[in-house]
């Protein structure tokens, strides 16, 4: 039986992804450092102790920021 | 003959912000530039210890498009992340938090914009984050208009630096009102830096010689033609503009006085 799939959207983007995965999963599958950014789940930002323990659920949206140049 | 040679040695203040001294009194964004070894150059050559950076959405369509800490080392550069491109309290607040939890530093560069043509920046907006952003622990470095009602308000709320604008961001028309700068730099105990509209090093001096503690600029180096030469231009016209405020310019006469003896012409 296939895994079933959730939708979130991330940075505006609607994703599917299989099973309910980590924060730190997501950022694997979309090969970013967790070290070179900041999440936010639904608004609140999650903290990098959290980045392994809070599974992502069908609807959440997800930010995903880092730093780049600016004045 | 004896010659006196007691002089006072001209020792500066430290540059002190949020109880933290910085060596540079230039603070240098990292937007704009051509490309990012320039960026690198003209930082290096600008001797600024403190940079400015945004906090945007990583563009997951084009991953090669690499964050700026790719090129900067923030053990050697002090990151100082900006809340520019934010028109409301709530969103500064936002981007702030977000800025913090990248581990760096507890300071921000607060923006809150209220016009797009001026970016002037909305000051209802402005000292609601700023409470609210110094409430949190942030070190609260304020762009601010050269208001001094304001600027005092933004050090009541606890602003650990106070930011008035030369001129509007990206203008580079320079220092256009001298007066206001002195007078918040006079009113205020917090750092005065000002920030935006510096467009060469004439301004950069001219603006340290009000006596202010320092300058915030991004634009006037990474437009310049040769961005790594004003880079350095600028640190030079910071260096000299600082030196001549604690110099203590002559007093400005209407008359010409000479500089030579009138006595001792000839018949």
């Amino acid at each position: 039986m296939p895994n079933p799939t959730i939708t979130v959207t991330v940075n505006g983007a609607e994703r599917t992804v299989e099973g309910r995965p980590s924060v730190r999963e997501l950022l694997g599958l979309l090969d970013l450092d967790p070290r070179q950014v900041v999440v936010e789940v639904n608004r609140e930002i999650v903290r990098r102790p959290a980045l392994d323990t809070l599974s992502l659920a069908d609807g959440d949206r997800v930010e995903v920021v880092h730093f780049v140049g600016g004045g | 003959m004896s010659v006196s040679t007691t002089t006072t040695p001209l020792t500066d203040t430290p540059f002190e912000i949020g109880a933290r001294t910085f060596g540079s009194r230039l603070i240098v964004g990292t937007g704009k530039y051509a490309d990012n070894e320039t960026m690198v150059r003209a930082i290096e050559a600008s001797g600024a210890d403190i940079v400015t950076v945004a906090v945007r959405r990583v563009d997951l369509d084009r991953t090669k498009e690499e964050g700026v800490l790719h090129h900067l080392d923030p053990e050697r550069v002090f990151l100082l992340a900006n809340t520019a491109g934010c028109y409301s309290a709530e969103d500064a607040v936002r981007y702030a938090r977000l800025a913090r939890e990248a581990g760096f530093n507890d300071f921000v560069k607060l923006e809150v914009i209220g016009d797009q043509e001026t970016l002037l920046p909305d000051v209802d907006g402005l000292l609601q984050a700023a409470r609210t952003l110094a409430s949190e622990g942030f070190k609260v470095m304020a762009y601010t208009n050269d208001d001094l009602i304001t600027a005092l308000r933004l050090e009541d709320a606890g602003c650990a630096a106070v930011m008035p604008l030369a001129s509007p961001i990206g203008s580079g028309l320079g220092l256009v009102n001298p007066f206001s700068i002195r007078t918040i730099k006079r009113r205020l105990a917090v750092p005065v830096i000002v920030d935006a509209g510096v467009g060469t090093a004439s301004d950069a001096c001219l603006t340290m010689e009000q006596g202010v503690d320092g300058i915030l600029m991004n634009t006037a180096i990474a437009e310049a033609r040769e961005p790594v030469a004003m880079a350095r231009a600028m640190r030079q016209a910071v260096s000299a503009g600082r030196l001549a405020y604690l110099a203590g310019r002559m007093p400005r006469r209407e008359v010409a006085v000479p500089s030579s003896p009138q006595r001792g012409m000839l018949d």
